[in-house]
């Protein structure tokens, strides 16, 4: 139903009435009579501050949690790596390409995964931190099973298997005489 | 197993365990990819059997000790026995017209063979007291006791033995009497033996025997001073002649009333002129015998006063067959005379010898040669008259049958005995293939597809299933002639030691071309030459394109070591002799060295027998390219009988000849004579690929391997075991091998095998050495191995290092540099003797190898070279067992699948030959003998390609019904969206 989606989008449309400038000067319009911008701020302001507090809070809390969830994955991981041996199979090879596959992408879009929390009182740094840290060790928990799997190019051996053998500077041939 | 290639060869890994695994073939893929062709060799005698109404047939003997028995109708062997290299037959003949006999070994062994299947009836063993003649004699009508004997004299005594069962009636010894018995008759209708002989070569001797019980009745002698030369022939039963040790004078001895008489003639006085070289042929005519001088053949007949008349004289290129006896006492004999491209053959009668009886010219291939030996045999026609049949030798060694002025059949026997093979491309195909050919060929793959389908879903008939069967054994793509993407189809070059050059087709095994070759003829300048060696000459593949390959024969114009060269350069497309040398030079030695011309001829060094290096192609650009590479250039000889190995360097040009170099001598290797005797050596084929020089262990360790072409493996015996086997004592007998690096002389390893003995059947592959011999304590055969590492490379681990490439892996090197070795070695029990042993080669050298082996029973085993590892062991580690290492065992195994010659048997195999295919996974395997054997191997099955019999009727079938459904289902899925969205 993509094409009916496209269709949808460009017909949505909103008006936003929320007015959150506090100075009378920088507007065009005049406010209406009886209406004192000063005593609105006063009410409101405690009240939306504790609003914005609790937002942001739950923000950073979600995030921190968000930033937290590769470590189940990663012990998730880590038992099927264990579950699928050191022996070279199309089980241990899919376990291990996909371990290194999942935090790739997951890094790749760090971005998208904290934007719901961005805000201006939220400090996102620290969780996205942990949140490339973590995935980082699902990375390395990854390349170290494809290291016990011997699929890794850290031998003299994977450097010198192909090498082919030297140039011989002198040639002889001969043999008994023939009859 | 180096990891880095595991990545590679994944997907490969998946696909092979989707096959089922099978190393041997199943029974419909006989005769596939595989060829067996049966030969006899050059007949030597023949025997007709045509009496009865049973099938036609011929008994013959062979110079390859083989005797057959081949249909006269078309030439097929009804049956056939190798008797191997040291049972020589000496005569055959047909007994009580059911029995074929033989006469082997010096006369010693005497055999009868069912005629119609060949089964052996009896065998007897004749020692004797002395070596002699053999001779056999089969009376056709003699009875004694119910029985009729067979006289053989052999080993200086006369024996009779029964036809019946092979006891031995009675023996008389004829050593007492120090003679030596030429001759023996046995007249018909006479109780009585002829004898006749001579002492000292001046005393004619005849004995009669009884032929009850071989007492000598009559005894008379006479002497001639002058001595005999050859033999005493009979013309008539109490005639016989002989020529005197000068070979001028012709001695006719007739018997009357137990005396000898002599009767002496000159030669010079019958036949005028020259008379050098007389011989007298045996010709079995009656009353008339043969006379060949360097100028003609005479016949001359002894009439009943014992005067001798020339009756005929022909050119003493003519070739006689022996008397054939028709009825009423007649008796015929056949002439054969070489024309131009045509040979004539006249039948005459002894009685009437001034016309023929019948002549008849047939076309002959002039690649035949000349004719060597006829028989005839006659058969009766329709009109009662006498109509002759005739098997001729040519001097190729073909055997043909004439009749009523036509080749009935031929068969091409000198393939029997192959001297050296080598192969060469076929051409590539031209473009440009008519409309009309590719539509039918298009029809017919597409019904061979659908038939194949058929089959493989289990649907055909079983007509249809031989039509499969025959579709895949007849598969046009195997037998053309042009050069095919696996490298598959290829050329074999055979030299046979009647020098003619064959080139068979892989794909069929038939015969492309042969040409004998005019510089292995007898001529004047070479007599009786032989063929040594083949090798390519000429490899188009960049420059030249445009040129044949061609090969290079090399001969000897005699037997001494010293005699002259005979060499030719040989088209290997049309076997047309495109160069026909004569040099004055011997040849001990044909050195084929790594450097081409810009015409891609492969320069090629012959030694002679005084150590002078002549250099071929005779071109100032080869002498230049070999003046530039000749500091770097050596050869060694190895001299079994003085056990000295010596290796020689360039020193200079000869005086006169611009393409002759002087030796100098390097090193010698002296073996002590009294304690090793040089029986076996072998070096690396000069075509080996290697792919690496690492040998990955396990746990990711690395070896490096000593890889040089200029390795010689060299084995010696203690003199006193070089006998047979069980000649000498465990003690005595002492096995050294000796690994001898070729440029500096240097003995790179050397071991010791107490109580063991040759044979040694020895090969030589990469960095490892595998050979055969028979160990006297444990009284069975063992194989070696070898392997030989270099230690001077063992430092190159780090990968760092190896990373950004600080390593010395890749800088050339130089035999003078002495680098350091290891070697690691193992032995196992084999049980079968081995008459040749051949390894796997590859085009890149990654697969891996199997050891053919060529066993007693003449077949060919393919040992995977893992079973030979020095490194098995009791109890591998885990990481060993992952490398591949099989645990030790004490006997190598024969697994009866693995003998890559199924059911086949190459009788009398001399040699095998592998050769790369294009595909890496494919080796050509070509064995000979008396037969010919060639097959295809992938020693680690064809991961690189699809079966042949692959059904890509299937593949298409599969892929067009995926297309269809794709389709559908997408029609479907649309039509079910707008309904959704209409809801």
């Amino acid at each position: 139903m993509e094409k009916g989606k496209g269709v949808m989008g460009s017909r949505k449309w909103a008006v936003d009435f929320t007015d959150n400038s506090s100075s009378p000067s920088t507007r065009d319009i005049p406010d209406p009579p009886g209406f004192t911008r000063a005593s609105q701020d006063q009410d409101d302001s405690a009240m939306s501050r504790q609003k914005k507090d609790a937002e942001a809070n739950w923000k950073s809390q979600k995030a921190w949690e968000v930033a937290q969830a590769p470590f189940k994955n990663l012990l998730m991981m880590g038992f099927m790596m264990w579950m699928a041996g050191s022996t070279v199979h199309l089980f241990s090879i899919g376990i291990t390409f996909s371990a290194l596959w999942q935090p790739l992408s997951a890094l790749q879009g760090v971005g998208k995964v904290f934007e719901p929390y961005k805000d201006s009182k939220v400090d996102l740094l620290a969780p996205k931190l942990l949140f490339i840290a973590l995935n980082l060790g699902g990375m390395l928990l990854g390349v170290w099973k494809l290291n016990t799997l011997g699929l890794l190019p850290t031998h003299a051996s994977d450097w010198v298997s192909s090498l082919p053998p030297a140039h011989e500077v002198e040639f002889s041939g001969g043999g008994i005489a023939l009859h | 197993m180096p990891k880095m290639k595991i990545i590679a060869i994944l997907p490969v890994l998946m696909f092979l365990l989707l096959i089922v695994p099978s190393f041997s073939l199943f029974e419909d893929q006989v005769g596939f990819m595989d060829w067996h062709q049966r030969y006899i060799g050059k007949v030597k005698d023949a025997v007709f059997h045509t009496q009865k109404a049973a099938r036609k047939r011929v008994v013959v003997s062979t110079h390859e000790n083989v005797i057959a028995s081949l249909d006269l109708r078309r030439g097929d062997i009804f049956w056939r026995h190798v008797l191997g290299p040291n049972d020589v037959v000496d005569n055959i003949d047909i007994a009580l017209g059911k029995y074929v006999i033989t006469l082997s070994s010096e006369g010693s062994i005497l055999r009868a063979w069912n005629l119609p299947d060949g089964q052996m009836v009896w065998e007897s063993l004749l020692p004797g007291t002395k070596s002699s003649k053999s001779l056999l004699v089969v009376p056709a009508n003699l009875k004694v006791d119910l029985d009729s004997p067979i006289f053989v004299y052999s080993g200086s005594c006369l024996h009779a033995i029964s036809s019946i069962d092979g006891e031995l009636l009675w023996k008389t010894d004829f050593a007492t009497h120090g003679i030596d018995v030429h001759q023996l008759i046995l007249p018909s209708a006479s109780a009585v033996v002829h004898a006749v002989g001579v002492t000292d070569l001046s005393h004619f001797h005849t004995y009669e025997v009884g032929v009850m019980s071989g007492e000598i009745l009559k005894h008379t002698t006479a002497s001639f001073p002058g001595g005999v030369y050859g033999e005493i022939l009979p013309v008539s039963n109490d005639r016989f002649v002989a020529l005197d040790a000068s070979r001028s004078v012709l001695v006719i001895i007739s018997i009357q009333n137990g005396k000898t008489h002599l009767q002496q003639t000159h030669v010079s006085d019958l036949i005028h002129g020259s008379s050098r070289d007389t011989v007298i042929l045996p010709s079995k005519l009656s009353g008339i015998f043969t006379v060949s001088t360097d100028t003609c053949i005479a016949f001359i007949k002894v009439t009943d006063e014992g005067k001798l008349h020339v009756m005929e004289k022909v050119d003493n290129k003519v070739v006689v067959s022996d008397a054939l006896s028709l009825s009423e006492g007649e008796q015929a004999f056949a002439l054969v005379q070489h024309g131009d491209s045509k040979i004539h053959l006249s039948v005459r009668l002894v009685h009437d010898m001034s016309s023929n009886h019948l002549k008849e010219t047939v076309e002959m291939d002039h690649n035949r040669g000349f004719v060597h030996k006829i028989f005839i045999n006659s058969y009766v026609r329709t009109d009662r008259s006498n109509g002759f049949r005739a098997l001729i030798v040519m001097e190729d060694h073909s055997l043909l049958l004439l009749q009523q002025g036509e080749i009935v059949w031929s068969r091409e026997d000198g393939l029997a005995s192959i001297i050296d093979v080598t192969t060469a491309e076929l051409p590539v195909e031209k473009i440009g293939v008519s409309v009309a050919k590719v539509e039918h060929s298009l029809f017919e793959w597409l019904k061979g597809h659908v038939l194949k389908l058929k089959g493989t879903l289990m649907l055909a008939t079983p007509d249809e299933l031989v039509e499969i069967q025959k579709i895949r054994l007849r598969s046009s793509e195997k037998s053309k002639m042009t050069r095919d993407h696996n490298g598959f189809r290829r050329l074999l070059v055979v030299l046979t030691k009647a020098g003619k050059l064959f080139a068979l087709h892989t794909g069929d095994g038939r015969v492309v071309w042969s040409s004998l070759l005019q510089s292995l003829r007898s001529s004047e300048q070479c007599s009786q030459p032989t063929g040594l060696k083949l090798h390519q000459w000429q490899i188009p593949h960049h420059h030249a394109l445009d040129n044949n390959p061609s090969v290079l024969v090399v001969g000897r114009c005699g037997s001494s070591l010293s005699s002259a060269t005979a060499m030719s350069i040989v088209d290997a497309h049309t076997g047309k002799e495109v160069q026909n040398m004569v040099p004055t030079h011997s040849t001990v030695q044909v050195i084929y060295l790594p450097f081409t011309d810009s015409t891609e001829q492969q320069l090629h060094l012959l030694i002679d027998a005084d150590n002078r290096a002549h250099l071929y192609p005779k071109t100032p650009e080869a002498a230049e390219i070999f003046q530039r590479e000749s500091a770097n250039v050596y050869w060694y000889s190895v001299e079994t009988e003085a056990g000295i190995l010596r290796g020689y360097g360039v020193k200079t040009k000869c005086n006169l000849d611009e393409y002759c170099f002087e030796a100098r001598n390097l090193w010698s290797v002296v073996f002590p004579s009294e304690s090793e005797k040089i029986i076996a050596t072998v070096t690396r084929k000069a075509n080996e690929v290697v792919h690496t020089q690492a040998k990955v262990i396990a746990d990711e360790d690395v070896m490096y391997k000593y890889v040089s072409k200029n390795m010689l493996f060299v084995a010696t015996v203690s003199p006193k075991a070089s006998g047979p086997i069980g000649s000498a004592t465990p003690d005595e007998a002492v096995l050294a091998v000796h690994l001898v690096d070729t440029v500096t002389g240097r003995i790179l390893h050397r071991m010791t095998h107490l109580g063991s003995q040759g044979p040694v059947h020895a090969v030589l592959s990469e960095n490892w050495v595998v050979y055969h011999y028979f160990n006297l304590r444990a009284h069975r055969y063992e194989m070696s191995v070898i392997e030989i590492y270099d230690q001077s490379r063992a430092e190159n681990k780090d990968v760092l290092k190896l990373i950004v490439g600080k390593h010395n892996l890749t800088t050339p090197v130089s035999s003078y540099s002495r680098p350091e070795v290891m070697t690691k070695s193992q032995s196992y029990f084999f049980t079968h003797s081995v008459k040749a042993i051949s390894v796997t080669s590859t085009a890149k050298g990654i697969t891996s190898k199997h050891l053919l082996i060529g066993t007693v029973g003449d077949q060919v085993l393919a040992l995977d070279k893992r079973f030979v590892d020095p490194r098995r062991s009791l109890n591998p580690t885990q990481a060993e067992k992952e490398e591949g290492l099989l645990p030790l065992t004490d006997a190598l195994p024969i697994i009866p699948q693995s003998y890559v010659t199924h059911a086949f048997k190459v009788e009398g195999l001399r040699g095998i030959e592998t050769v790369p295919a294009k595909l890496e996974s494919t080796t050509l395997v070509f064995a000979y003998g008396v037969d010919l054997f060639y097959t295809r191997l992938a020693p680690s099955r064809t991961y690189d390609s699809l079966t042949e019999d692959f059904n890509y009727a299937l593949l298409l079938l599969t892929i067009v019904a995926l297309v269809v459904a794709i389709f559908v289902t997408w029609v479907l899925s649309e039509r079910k969206d707008l309904q959704d969205k209409w809801r």
